[in-house]
């Protein structure tokens, strides 16, 4: 496994939170987890990515115990993680502050390149729209060649439509980079388009009621049969009938 | 990326839309003859008074412009408005100097804030002119005493905007830094410093609003130079309203001056 959590538990004082959570993601796989809001699974995330020490249980990645954040494992969070005084270019090559002048130019440009964003390098974060700025974001994390990703929430400020477009764009760039990617989201059709497995969690305190495999090849059919069933199968799951 | 655009241009209506200025009045020259017609109709308004009223005390428009032109002649002016701008910058710079790094440390460390903060909290709504019988005792009367009012006039709120500015850096620029493996010094420099700048800029350009207000003030006690000077001198030898009306100009200008020069630093950095 290249992420594992092994019997994660966590309480923020009297609040439990997590109750003993154990999961793995396979190298390269495409991991989403939902949820209700309140469930948990950002403060999962965040355990993963070294940001917060869990209660109890641990995460290993690549069998190396999670105790710090690193740069081989990025965190994107929603475009609102951009930094407003640097240029799409220079949040791109933030992290790039120990390779060679030639070599940043080199990839700054390929992850310019890469999320679409050709002709703003030097356009502040400002001047772009929302979906511009969660380019720029996945851009900056991908320019430092991690092998994980952790997503929040990434598109949950975007409109609809945007929000379409940027998940076919992630699933390129996820076919082309290969990055083992935690996608956490409170969407349930965002997690069947996207996900290669689905992590259901419940209500806090956060546990997992279930693992559902997508196996509809990509590019994904949202009208066939079998993406209509595998969402209802989680919308059930929450406990929500999927009617209006 | 067509779709891009559509985006960029959503915005920029939005931006267009939520401007409340008609947009005739976005021509810059028509922005500059605004002000200067209401300076012309208040200035009508002030010499039509003056005249009516046949006041003896309060000078006329005209009777003003000779006192600054007689001002102007003995050179006096300059050397007045030197010593007041000397004053003002040292006090201020020397609210800078420790006013930011100490409000740094403040919004860095929660619980030195927590030891400090009442501290800051409760000398700040003291009027630094209520210093002024201390400032005298241990200055004397001398340039120190109008420089050390200054400081406090500015220290507060330039303490306070940094600190402020350092709490409310989101947590997400920090997260995002660490993630990139940057050291503590890296993050300060790279993140902390740029997200916090906004902020202290505009704490800066307050305080400075602040001490122009106290420099005049200060300087009518503890000196003997300065505009606050001229005014409270020009009382005091034979009643001299139109050099006490002139000094009040002079104060407003420049201050309207220094402050439209901070403005402009202002959006210079934000650009």
């Amino acid at each position: 496994m290249k992420v594992q959590f092994s019997d994660v538990s966590m309480r923020f004082g009297a609040m439990e939170v997590l109750q003993r959570i154990t999961l793995g993601a396979e190298e390269g796989e495409f991991l989403c987890i939902v949820g209700p809001s309140g469930c948990g699974k950002s403060t999962l995330l965040n355990i993963a990515g070294g940001f917060l020490a869990p209660g109890s249980g641990s995460v290993t990645i690549d069998g190396e115990r999670v105790t710090a954040p690193d740069r081989r494992r990025i965190f994107v969070f929603q475009e609102r993680g951009v930094f407003p005084w640097l240029t799409v270019e220079g949040n791109i090559g933030f992290g790039l502050f120990d390779v060679s002048e030639d070599e940043r130019r080199a990839r700054v440009a390929q992850y310019i390149e890469l999320v679409g964003l050709k002709g703003f390098e030097k356009s502040y974060p400002r001047e772009l729209s929302g979906g511009m700025k969660q380019r720029v974001e996945v851009a900056r994390a991908l320019a430092v060649n991690p092998d994980v990703l952790f997503l929040d929430e990434p598109f949950g400020a975007l409109d609809s439509i945007t929000r379409l477009q940027m998940r076919s764009e992630l699933l390129r760039i996820w076919r082309a980079e290969r990055k083992t990617v935690l996608f956490v989201t409170h969407d349930i059709e965002e997690s069947v388009q996207l996900a290669d497995r689905v992590v259901v969690m419940s209500a806090r305190p956060g546990k997992i009621r279930r693992v559902v495999d997508i196996d509809i090849p990509h590019p994904r059919d949202l009208s066939s049969r079998r993406y209509i069933e595998l969402r209802d199968l989680i919308f059930g799951e929450i406990g929500l009938a999927h009617q209006v | 990326m067509k779709n891009l655009d559509h985006h960029r241009d959503t915005e920029s209506t939005e931006e267009a839309l939520s401007s409340s200025v008609p947009l005739w009045f976005k021509d810059s020259t028509l922005s500059f003859v605004m002000p200067l017609i209401t300076a012309t109709i208040g200035l009508a308004i002030w010499a039509a008074a003056v005249k009516t009223s046949g006041t003896k005390i309060f000078p006329s428009p005209i009777a003003v412009a000779k006192a600054i032109g007689t001002l102007a002649e003995k050179s006096l002016l300059w050397h007045y408005i030197a010593d007041s701008l000397t004053r003002v910058f040292a006090g201020y710079a020397a609210a800078i100097v420790i006013g930011i790094p100490l409000g740094f440390l403040l919004g860095w460390y929660a619980p030195l804030a927590r030891a400090i903060n009442p501290l800051i909290q409760m000398l700040r709504p003291i009027s630094p002119l209520a210093w002024m019988p201390l400032a005298v005792i241990w200055f004397g009367v001398s340039n120190a005493a109008p420089i050390f009012l200054i400081f406090l006039a500015s220290l507060f709120p330039i303490i306070v905007a940094a600190m402020n500015g350092v709490r409310n850096v989101p947590p997400m620029y920090l997260q995002a830094g660490r993630n990139f493996g940057l050291s503590t010094p890296q993050l300060m420099r790279r993140v902390m410093i740029p997200a916090v700048l906004p902020r202290i800029i505009v704490g800066l350009r307050l305080a400075f609003g602040i001490a122009w207000v106290v420099l005049v003030a200060a300087e009518m006690i503890a000196v003997d130079s300065g505009l606050g000077y001229l005014i409270i001198d020009a009382r005091n030898a034979g009643k001299h309203y139109d050099l006490v009306v002139a000094g009040m100009l002079l104060i407003g200008l420049i201050g309207l001056l220094l402050d439209t020069a901070i403005r402009k630093i202002e959006q210079w950095i934000s650009d």
